[in-house]
């Protein structure tokens, strides 16, 4: 079983672990147009290569970002949230 | 009666059994003694019991091959547990072996006609003659099906306890041969932590078996010298009787032993597993009493058992004189070495095989052998320069035959991980090419045979693991290799029944057929033969057959390929991998209140609710009598169970407000507000209600089971957000009731005192924090039932108190506890949807008439923006209340269909016969045409029966909530 690098609670089993799907940028939902809209919620890229994706640690529900190889099953690197995002609206810089 | 216990061999022979414990056990019926430490196999060999079972296509009389589980030959039924390997089940007083696939008895069998008919079966015969015409399969397959089996399962076979144990070690290391000791023991040297797996009783692996040396001492001299090095470190642990079965990504690694999987995680592995020795192919190869030299080896020195009393040894290398001089060292006479080799080398064994003047032939092989039952002779070949026979000689008498012609590594492990081995014709041996990362090959599984170099290749190895140094394809360089594996052992006939795999009855003519119809890939050709595909999972028939193939069609044996070896190593029962079986239920703090009260529980989600108060045979009634109580009077319900979550901080309103559809950021403190919550794609999927204790303290409620969900997302947008809040999942830590009914405010008001419980100081959706009973509560006035009603959500250990308290403040108006189907029943009669009941996966807050919570001029909340994309597109259905118009017709179930003439057109999703209301009510999804009050429908019911339904306006009862608002 493979294990995955959780940026909180360390390495664990992957079976503690459920993918929440591609990290990706919502469009404004007040501007975009009704394809870009449907785009968004309904097509997934599913590429061949890395991919980042929201994980969450299920026992301690904590979402966290993995970089994987989709090809060799490679889990690249992890991040916490302000690490990939920057820090943000409600946390101190 | 029990046989008498035939004399074992002595001194030097027989390491695993004690010859003080006798064991008697059952076989086909009759009754035969064995020794403590004997497995079935050996328990029979040692009673002259050669033939265990019957070939699996041709019903062919099979014997021990192995001795090591490798074979089907060893396949038996023991009890009622089919598939058990004979060769790996110790013996114990009183088991019941019976041999498998015959029909009548092992001796007698009536389907060993077949192997006369064997040339009118060629082949993928059955796929390719049964399928046409039509339904010809379906009348053969289940004849063929009880011809060709191996074992009946019987379904009354009762249920046995499995379970499974965690491990974790820095190094594992698979095989405790002269290998694998020596890996561990380097592994430990400078403190990791090493596990040993080996399959058999005792740690040794070939050094307890196989002679190294002419005298034979060399052996155990090295096995006891590795053991006392081993039981010294103190980091080193053995587990003997465990077979490792898969080896998984990130150093996981399955082990089986009995009933007990193990899930071993390792930070490196050492595989060490060794070398399956290999059969030669001849004509009546499978004749029981022909095995491998390494089983005679096993059964004489592991089990002091003769494989007979005067053998013939084919061989192509040093162990066939070894098994030789071990045969003269236990008195068994050996007719004659066969020696495939032109011209062997004279080596120390051989010499003093010479001079104890065992009659040797250098290039000869066996022709054919003879017997039926038991081999009693071979006819023997000479062999030429490019190994095939030239003529035929004379036959020689024997009981008996040893086959030492090769190995190839027991690499299953390193293939299930993803590593690869190459061919290397010179050793005539798979040589690993690539290994898994974290995996270490070691001794004999990695091309090293000769003892110094195989211990000096485990220390390599060990040291590796034991640095945690990344794998590498790295061997001591073993010269001898060339002299232990015979390039070619394989002698087709032309009568055949020269078979290439035993567990699948395949004969070099049905290769040859089968590349010649051109399935001349290796995979092509596995999946048409079927070659490799039983239970020994090709250990003994890959190599000739790729070596077959390779001459055939002019190739290099690396040309041809390689199959793909799966996990499991070994066949697993379903009971390992399933194990215990858990099925968690969660309890609420008054779940004993309801137990005394007589309450049927029913499950919802993980937890454990009442359904009713009562026995079942009146359930009808009393789910009635419960409603009219709380409808009438008062009644109280364990709301335990319904999600809570604390919102907490500065920007609480905010992550509200982005969550749910409605608008909450004006929402007053002290009051409660609808929840509803839909996804990106606009489909409700939760709802609740929305308590402000504080500007900056929200407490939400949701459903039971949509409440992990509902803040898993939560916290899935906020970490996208990161809003300055703290959501908490309090659901377990709160107990809740909800007392509701006329005289719900009188009996509360016996128990509280510090919260102004009038209507107007406390009125409908208010919410206040205060004590009930002494107890700090939450109090929610919301009205799921439709009565006037309170739920006082407390801390979880509080809530059989609370519950205590209720039930005697409200004993004066004949409080009656409820359940949940009396609730479902109230919720109906007011027309209240459950989300995942009355909505699926498409429901939009539109459709499900729930547009007044959703706010439309808030910028932003998840799916509004698919709201409102569905909006502006034509609506195709609606969530409506009905009733039926005739008050006696029964009452729909969920699931009947909306019907327009033949056209389905909806469906009903809640209905109910309503004690308050004396008729049926329900809600449907129709189209939007019929969808206006007073618009009539048909109901299709589930037996066929048509019902006509009005839609009405909800609630159906108390239609403005004036009961719910007193």
């Amino acid at each position: 079983m493979k294990i995955m690098p959780c940026p909180l609670n360390g390495p664990r089993n992957i079976s503690e672990f459920v993918c929440g799907g591609d990290v990706k940028e919502m469009p404004n939902p007040e501007s975009c147009s009704d394809l870009e809209w449907a785009n968004y919620v309904f097509i997934h890229k599913n590429p061949a290569g890395v991919v980042d994706e929201w994980w969450c640690h299920t026992p301690t529900a904590y979402w966290f970002v993995a970089r994987r190889n989709t090809v060799t099953e490679e889990i690249l690197e992890t991040f916490t949230a302000q690490q990939y995002f920057g820090a943000s609206q409600g946390e101190p810089a | 009666m029990s046989h008498p216990v035939t004399p074992r061999l002595g001194d030097g022979f027989g390491l695993f059994i004690d010859r003080n414990k006798p064991v008697s056990f059952r076989f086909d019926g009759k009754t035969f003694t064995g020794l403590d430490g004997d497995v079935i196999t050996s328990a029979l060999a040692g009673v002259g019991t050669t033939m265990i079972s019957r070939s699996f296509k041709y019903h062919r009389p099979r014997g021990l091959l192995s001795l090591a589980g490798h074979d089907a030959n060893s396949i038996v039924k023991v009890g009622k547990e089919p598939n058990v390997f004979a060769d790996l089940t110790p013996i114990s007083e009183g088991l019941d072996v019976h041999s498998v696939n015959t029909a009548g008895s092992l001796n007698n069998d009536r389907m060993a006609i077949l192997d006369l008919f064997g040339r009118f079966l060629p082949v993928g015969f059955y796929y390719r003659s049964f399928f046409k015409p039509g339904k010809a399969w379906k009348f053969w397959e289940p004849l063929i099906r009880r011809m060709a089996g191996l074992g009946v399962i019987d379904p009354d076979t009762p249920h046995g306890y499995f379970d499974k144990a965690y491990g974790f070690y820095d190094v594992v290391v698979v095989g405790g041969g002269h290998g694998g000791m020596n890996a561990a023991i380097e592994a430990a040297r400078d403190g990791a932590s090493v596990l040993i797996i080996e399959e058999a009783p005792l740690l040794g692996g070939a050094l307890n078996y196989m002679r190294l040396d002419a005298d034979g001492t060399q052996g155990m001299a090295i096995c006891r010298e590795l053991l006392s090095e081993i039981e010294s470190s103190a980091n080193i642990e053995i587990m003997t009787n465990t077979t490792a079965t898969g080896l998984f990504t990130d150093g996981w690694v399955a082990a089986v032993r009995g009933n007990r999987l193990y899930k071993i995680r390792a930070g490196a592995v050492v595989v060490a597993a060794g070398a399956v020795e290999q059969p030669a192919v001849f004509r009546n190869n499978d004749r029981p009493g022909i095995m491998l030299a390494s089983a005679a080896s096993r059964l004489m020195r592991l089990y002091g058992v003769t494989p007979g009393s005067n053998g013939i040894i084919l061989t192509a290398n040093d162990d066939g004189y070894g098994l030789a001089l071990d045969c003269l060292d236990a008195g068994v006479a050996v007719t004659a070495i066969l020696d495939l080799r032109t011209s062997p080398p004279d080596t120390p064994m051989r010499l003093k095989a010479k001079s104890a003047h065992i009659t040797i032939h250098d290039a000869a092989g066996i022709a054919k052998a003879l017997g039926k039952c038991r081999v009693n002779g071979v006819v023997i070949s000479n062999i030429d320069e490019d190994g095939a026979w030239t003529t035929v000689g004379k036959t020689l008498p024997c009981d008996f035959v040893a086959m030492a012609v090769g190995y190839t590594p027991n690499g299953a492990l390193i293939w299930q991980g993803g590593g690869w081995f190459n061919y290397d014709s010179d050793a005539a041996y798979h040589m690993v090419s690539s290994l898994p990362t974290g995996v270490h090959a070691a001794g004999m599984v990695n091309g090293v045979f000769e003892p110094g170099l195989c211990a000096a290749d485990g220390r390599r190895a060990g040291a590796s693991a034991g640095a945690g140094n990344p794998s590498t394809v790295e061997r001591l360089d073993d010269s001898s290799l060339g002299r232990v594996n015979h390039p070619y052992p394989v002698f087709s006939h032309p009568k055949a029944k020269d078979f290439v795999d035993f567990d699948e009855d395949l004969q070099t003519k049905d290769l040859i057929n089968g590349l010649s119809q051109g399935y001349r890939d290796v995979q092509l050709l596995k999946r048409f033969s079927t070659l490799g595909m039983g239970p020994s999972q090709g250990r003994h028939s890959n190599v000739n057959a790729i070596r077959l193939i390779a001459r055939i069609e002019g190739k290099a044996e690396d040309e041809v390929g390689a199959t793909t070896t799966r996990p499991p190593y070994r066949t697993e029962k379903m009971g390992v991998l399933a194990g215990r079986s858990f099925e968690p239920i969660r309890r609420t703090a008054m779940h004993h209140r309801h137990i005394e009260a007589g309450a049927q529980m029913m499950p919802a989600g993980a937890w454990m609710r009442p359904a009713y108060y009562g026995p079942k045979e009146n359930a009808k009634a009393l789910i009635a009598e419960e409603v009219m109580g709380c409808r009438g009077n008062l009644g109280l319900i364990d709301v335990s169970t319904l999600g809570g979550l604390d919102v907490r901080g500065p920007d609480a309103a905010e992550l509200v407000n982005r969550m749910y559809t409605w608008a909450y950021a004006n929402q007053d403190v002290g009051r409660g507000r609808y929840l509803l919550m839909t996804e990106e794609a606009g489909v409700v999927i939760d709802d609740g209600v929305a308590c402000r204790f504080a500007d900056d303290h929200f407490y939400l409620t949701a459903t039971t089971s949509g409440v992990d969900g509902v803040y898993r997302q939560m916290l899935l947008w906020n970490a996208q957000w990161r809003l300055n809040v703290d959501i908490t999942n309090v659901t377990g830590a709160y107990a809740g009731v909800n007392i509701a009914g006329p005289n719900a405010r009188k009996a509360l008001a016996k128990v509280c005192d510090d919260v102004d419980i009038s209507a107007d100081g406390f009125p409908y959706m208010g919410v206040r924090q205060g004590t009930v009973a002494g107890i700090p509560a939450r109090l929610l006035r919301v009205g799921f039932v439709g009565e006037l009603g309170y739920e006082i959500h407390v801390p979880a250990h509080h809530g059989e108190a609370l519950w205590d308290a209720l039930m005697q403040a409200g004993a004066e108006f004949s409080i009656r506890p409820f359940g949940v189907e009396a609730q479902r029943v109230m919720r109906l009669e007011k027309g209240h949807i459950i989300i995942g009941q009355d909505t699926d996966g498409l429901t939009t807050p539109f459709e499900a008439d729930m547009g007044w919570a959703v706010a439309k001029k808030k910028p932003f909340y998840i799916g509004k923006r698919s709201v409102d994309i569905q909006n502006a597109s034509p609506a195709h259905r609606r969530l409506i209340g009905f009733r039926l118009t005739d008050k006696s017709a029964p009452c729909p179930e969920e699931c009947h269909l909306v019907m327009d003439g033949e056209t389905i057109t909806g469906r009903v999703t809640s209905a109910v016969r309503s004690p308050s209301l004396d008729e049926v009510v329900g809600l449907a999804y129709v189209p939007v045409a019929i969808a206006e009050a007073g618009g009539t429908f048909t109901i299709k019911l589930g037996d066929g029966q048509r019902v006509e339904a009005q839609v009405s306006p909800i609630p159906f009862y108390d239609p403005d909530n004036k009961r719910q608002e007193l």
